[in-house]
């Protein structure tokens, strides 16, 4: 678990696909390199789409579960 | 991460189809894609200022199930499909043309169109800002 301070959270539960995505990409544009992005979404695609939204544009995803439902990732942002 | 853009013809101008379009655009966009949208007759239609938010219908095949299920998850607060691309194109590099021979066929004035259009072109145009990138046709 990690203790370093999250920046932003993004609170995109009840959100389809892919605007949990999309407004991760909004918000991450918004912190200094190093910061971390919280998102909570519910949509079941999200896992893999975060996974791969990661790998893909090279912000780390450094946490992710889930619990009662609600997915909970963190990023930092590259 | 692919260079090239992602580029969509749309065609169609019902609601799903326009729907699933603009998640593949806003999909693109997030992953820092550039987007190419060319717009073709119906789906060209439905990016008239008057047209833009009226209820478009869906695709033959929704039937009345697809109907019914589509109005619920509307309700349930899926946004319509102009707004996921109007977020898309906030997000990203999204360029949206309509297709200048159907503006000559619908008799549509570049004033008539939403401002989420971005200008005319022609066939040619699209291919050449397309690249290598793939093209969907919607």
């Amino acid at each position: 678990m990690s203790t370093e301070q999250i920046a932003q959270v993004v609170d995109a539960k009840g959100l389809s696909c892919p605007m949990p995505i999309v407004k991760t990409a909004q918000a991450i544009k918004g912190l200094a390199s190093g910061q971390l992005l919280e998102v909570l979404a519910t949509d079941p695609g999200s896992v893999k789409d975060f996974t791969a939204w990661a790998n893909a544009t090279g912000n780390p995803l450094v946490e992710h579960g889930e619990e009662g439902g609600v997915f909970r990732f963190v990023l930092r942002k590259k | 991460m692919d260079d090239e853009p992602l580029n969509l013809v749309l065609f169609s101008g019902t609601e799903d189809r326009l729907q699933a379009a603009a998640v593949m655009a806003s999909g693109a966009a997030a992953l820092g894609r550039r987007v190419n949208i060319f717009l073709q007759y119906w789906a060209l239609d439905a990016f008239r200022k008057e047209r833009i938010s009226a209820s478009l219908g869906l695709a033959p095949e929704a039937g009345e199930r697809g109907a019914t299920l589509i109005a619920e998850a509307a309700k349930a607060g899926q946004q319509p499909w102009h707004a996921t691309l109007r977020v898309a194109k906030e997000l990203g590099e999204m360029d949206i043309q309509a297709c200048s021979l159907s503006m000559d066929v619908l008799k549509i004035e570049e004033e008539d169109l939403d401002p989420l259009v971005d200008g005319v072109e022609g066939v040619t145009a699209f291919f050449l800002n397309a690249g290598d990138g793939h093209i969907l046709f919607i």
